[in-house]
C-alpha cells in the first residue's frame, strides 16, 4: 500500500540532513507506526507520502501511485492529519467537517458512518469554534476531517501528541475500528507505550530508520537477559551499578534499573551492591520493552 | 464549483467574523477620505478677513460687498484702531487685513488713483500668497468695472481660468488618490495575508493535501478581496460626493470597469506577496512596505511624477496605481469617456494578466 525506496532528504541546501535512506513498506490494511523522538523526521516523511515535499533521491509510491508524478490521484485517495492542529479556528466543529467534506466532493450525510462513532463524541460542540475546543476533541474533530471522504490511506501524524490520557486511548480505539474497515493507517507518535496498538512498528531516530518489525519480534531480537534491579536509594543505585564491572547497559526507568551484562546473569553484583550499603535489593529477569529495545538499538555498543 | 462556492462561502464567513480587519477594511476609506478631505486641507474657503474702512464712501462700500460676496472670505469685524488689528493677527484670528484710507473715493476720482492696504498673515506663506492673490483679483475685477464704464483706452487682459477645479480644492486631486491608495494596499494585504494565514496555521497542508485545485484555492481567495475592494469603492464615491461635494461627472459604468481592472492587479500582487511570505507578519509587512511607499510617491498625487528625476520618472511607469490615478482623474473630473483612457485601461490590463499568470505560476503546490 505504502512503498518507500531510499528516500533522502535534506534542508538548508542539504546542511541538515533529514532523512538518511529509508526505504520500508506497510500492507493493505495494516496499522502501521513510526515511532520516534521529536526531530527524528517523521514529520517530513509524512509530507512526502502526501505529496507535499520533494525527496532529493529515492521513490516512494502510495496506492500504488508515484508521489512526484501521480501525486494529483494520490491528494484524491489519502486523508492526511498534520502534527499542528489544522482546522479553522474561526468555524465551528461543524462548519469545519461540513467544509472538507465538500472540498473532498463528498457530503457528511455520504460518509457519516465512518466518523459517526467520532463524530457522536464532539457533535455537543458542533456549534463552538474549532479554536475553542480541548486537545483531545480538536483531535477528533481533526481525524473526522481527515476520514470524511473514506480515504484509502491515512496518515496521521502524531496524532495523540498532548493530548491526555483517556483521550489517547479512545483515539487508539478508533484507529483500531477505522483499520477493521479496510483502511490502511500510518501513524506517528513519539510515544513508546502506544507500539504495542500498532500492527507493525518501525523505529525511527535522526533520519534513520532503526528496526522494522511486529512488536514481539522486535522485543525478541534484544540480544541479551535484562534485568530489573531495585533498591531503597535509587539515586545512588544508579552510580553504583555503573560502576560495576560487569555491567552492559544500565538505565532508571520508573522506580527500578534496567541493567544488562556482558557475560550474562552475574549474581555477584547483588553482593557488591550489599557491600555498597544498599538496602532492600531486589534483582528480577524481565522481559524488554520498547524503550529497552530503542535504547538499545541507539547504541548497539553497549 | 460547489466545491468552489463553498470555499468563497468560508472565506467570507472568515471575514466577517475577524472584527479588526473588517474595521481595516472598512474603516481605511473613511479615515483616509476624512484626514484627507478636512484635516488635511490646505485650500482657502471663507478665510477670515478683517476689513477697516477709514473712508466709509459709496466706493469702498461697493468694494467691501464684493469681497463679502465671495466664497473665499469672511469678513469678521470691522476693526478701527491699528493695534486692534495686530492683536487679530497675533491671535491667528484673522489671515488677512484690508485697509481703506480716509478720501478714498475722493482720491479715486480726482487724481484717478487710490491704495488699499492689504496686510497678510505670512507665518503659512503658501496660504497669505494664495488670500492675496484672490483678493488682488476681486479690487481688480471691480478696477475693471470703473474703467469700462469710463471708456478708458484697451487693456489685454489676462482672464485665468482654472479647469476642472476653479476653486483650487484639494479634493479633486486627492479623491482619485485616495481611491488608488486604498484599493491598493486592501487589495495586496487583504490578500496576501488570507493566504499565508492559511499556510501559518497549517491548514494549507490539508487544503493541498485534497482534490481541490490550486486554481480555485486562488480564485476562492480573491473573489471576497474583489467583492469587499468593489464595495469599497462606492463607499469612497459616495462619501465624496456626500461630503466633499464631488460627483463622478463621466461614466460610472467606466470607472467601476478600470477600478476591477486595477483591482486584480492588486490582487495579483498580494498573490505574489503572499508566495514569498510565511508569517502573517511578514506578509502585511511586505505589502505595506512594498506597497505604500512607492503607491504614495510615484501614483502623481503626492508628488508630480513630471517633477521627478528621470529615473523615477521611468520607475513610476510599472506602479499601477499612477496609471489608475490617471484614469479616475480623466473619468471622474473631467468627464472623459472610453476613448480618451484606452491606452491606461490597456497598460493596466496588461499589468494584471501579466502578474496574475506569474502569481498563478508562482504558487506552490507543495509545501517547499
Amino acid at each position: 500500500m505504502i512503498e518507500l525506496n531510499h528516500i533522502k532528504k535534506t534542508y538548508s541546501k542539504g546542511l541538515v540532513t533529514a532523512l538518511k535512506d529509508i526505504s520500508f513498506s506497510v500492507n493493505h490494511g495494516e496499522l502501521f507506526g513510526l515511532i520516534g523522538p521529536d526531530g527524528a523526521g517523521k514529520t517530513t516523511l509524512f509530507r512526502i507520502l502526501t505529496t507535499l515535499l520533494l525527496a532529493d533521491d529515492g521513490t516512494a509510491t502510495v496506492n500504488g501511485l508515484d508521489v512526484v508524478n501521480d501525486y494529483k490521484q494520490i491528494r484524491n485517495c489519502v486523508g492526511y492529519m498534520p502534527g499542528k492542529f489544522s482546522l479553522y479556528q474561526d468555524l465551528t466543529v461543524e462548519e469545519n467537517l461540513h467544509f472538507f467534506a465538500t472540498i473532498f466532493g463528498t457530503t457528511i450525510k455520504e460518509n457519516y458512518t465512518l466518523v459517526k462513532e467520532i463524530y457522536q463524541q464532539i457533535e455537543p460542540f458542533k456549534d463552538r469554534m474549532a479554536g475553542k475546543l480541548s486537545g483531545g476533541m480538536k483531535q477528533k474533530l481533526g481525524l473526522c476531517c481527515a476520514l470524511i471522504h473514506k480515504p484509502d490511506v491515512l496518515f496521521l501524524d502524531e496524532p495523540t501528541t498532548g493530548v491526555d490520557v483517556v483521550s489517547r486511548r479512545e483515539f487508539w480505539e478508533m484507529l483500531r475500528k477505522l483499520k477493521k474497515q479496510g483502511i490502511t493507517i500510518l501513524v506517528s507518535t513519539p510515544y513508546m507505550d502506544e507500539a504495542n496498538l500498532c500492527d507493525r512498528i518501525a523505529l525511527i531516530q535522526k533520519g534513520e530508520i532503526l528496526s522494522i518489525d511486529t512488536l514481539a519480534k522486535i522485543i525478541e531480537s534484544f540480544p541479551k537477559d535484562l534485568y530489573a534491579i531495585k533498591s531503597a536509594n535509587i539515586f545512588k543505585l544508579l552510580q553504583d551499578v555503573r560502576s560495576y564491572p560487569g555491567v552492559g547497559s544500565c538505565f532508571a526507568f520508573g522506580d527500578a534499573l534496567h541493567v544488562t551484562f556482558n557475560n550474562s546473569s552475574d549474581k555477584d553484583v547483588i553482593k557488591y551492591l550489599h557491600s555498597k550499603d544498599h538496602t532492600d535489593v531486589s534483582m528480577k529477569l524481565i522481559t524488554p520493552s520498547i524503550e529497552d529495545c530503542f535504547i538499545h538499538l541507539l547504541s548497539p555498543s553497549i | 464549483m460547489k466545491q468552489l462556492i463553498v470555499f468563497i462561502k468560508k472565506e467570507f464567513l472568515q471575514v466577517f467574523r475577524d472584527k479588526s480587519t473588517l474595521l481595516l477594511l472598512f474603516g481605511l476609506p473613511i479615515a483616509q477620505i476624512v484626514l484627507f478631505g478636512f484635516a488635511l486641507s490646505n485650500e482657502i474657503k471663507d478665510s477670515k478677513i478683517v476689513v477697516a474702512d477709514y473712508a466709509k464712501d459709496a466706493v469702498t462700500a461697493q468694494i467691501i460687498n464684493k469681497i463679502a460676496s465671495s466664497k473665499y472670505f469672511d469678513i469678521e469685524r470691522t476693526l478701527q484702531s491699528a493695534d486692534q488689528l495686530q492683536t487679530a493677527f497675533k491671535k491667528g484670528a484673522i489671515k488677512l487685513a484690508v485697509i481703506f484710507p480716509v478720501n478714498f473715493a475722493h482720491d479715486l476720482e480726482h487724481t484717478n488713483k487710490a491704495s488699499i492696504q492689504i496686510i497678510a498673515d505670512a507665518s503659512d506663506p503658501n496660504t497669505a500668497t494664495a488670500v492675496t492673490a484672490y483678493m488682488t483679483q476681486i479690487i481688480n475685477d471691480y478696477n475693471m468695472q470703473l474703467g469700462r464704464g469710463a471708456g478708458l483706452p484697451l487693456q489685454i487682459v489676462p482672464e485665468v481660468q482654472m479647469l476642472y477645479n476653479p476653486g483650487l480644492q484639494g479634493a479633486p486631486n486627492f479623491v482619485p488618490g485616495v481611491m488608488a491608495l486604498v484599493l491598493m494596499l486592501v487589495c495586496t494585504m487583504m490578500t496576501s495575508v488570507a493566504i499565508v494565514k492559511e499556510k501559518e496555521l497549517g491548514t494549507m497542508e490539508v487544503l493541498l493535501v485534497s482534490p481541490f485545485k490550486p486554481l480555485y484555492i486562488i480564485i476562492a481567495k480573491l473573489t471576497p478581496n474583489l467583492i469587499i475592494s468593489i464595495l469599497n469603492l462606492f463607499i469612497i464615491l459616495i462619501l465624496s460626493s456626500i461630503f466633499l461635494d464631488l460627483q463622478v461627472r463621466g461614466s460610472i459604468l467606466l470607472l467601476t470597469i478600470a477600478s476591477t481592472i486595477f483591482i486584480l492587479t492588486s490582487l495579483s500582487i498580494g498573490l505574489l506577496l503572499s508566495i514569498g511570505a510565511n508569517t502573517q507578519q511578514g506578509a502585511m509587512t511586505n505589502s505595506l512596505m512594498g506597497m505604500m511607499l512607492p503607491t504614495l510617491l510615484l501614483t502623481g498625487f503626492m508628488f508630480p511624477i513630471e517633477n521627478m528625476p528621470l529615473a523615477l520618472q521611468w520607475l513610476s511607469n510599472i506602479v499601477p496605481s499612477r496609471w489608475y490615478f490617471i484614469i479616475v482623474k480623466k473619468v471622474m473630473l473631467k468627464g472623459l469617456g472610453f476613448t480618451s483612457v484606452w491606452k491606461e485601461v490597456l497598460i493596466l490590463a496588461s499589468m494584471c494578466i501579466f502578474l496574475f499568470t506569474i502569481s498563478l505560476r508562482k504558487f506552490k503546490i507543495r509545501l517547499q
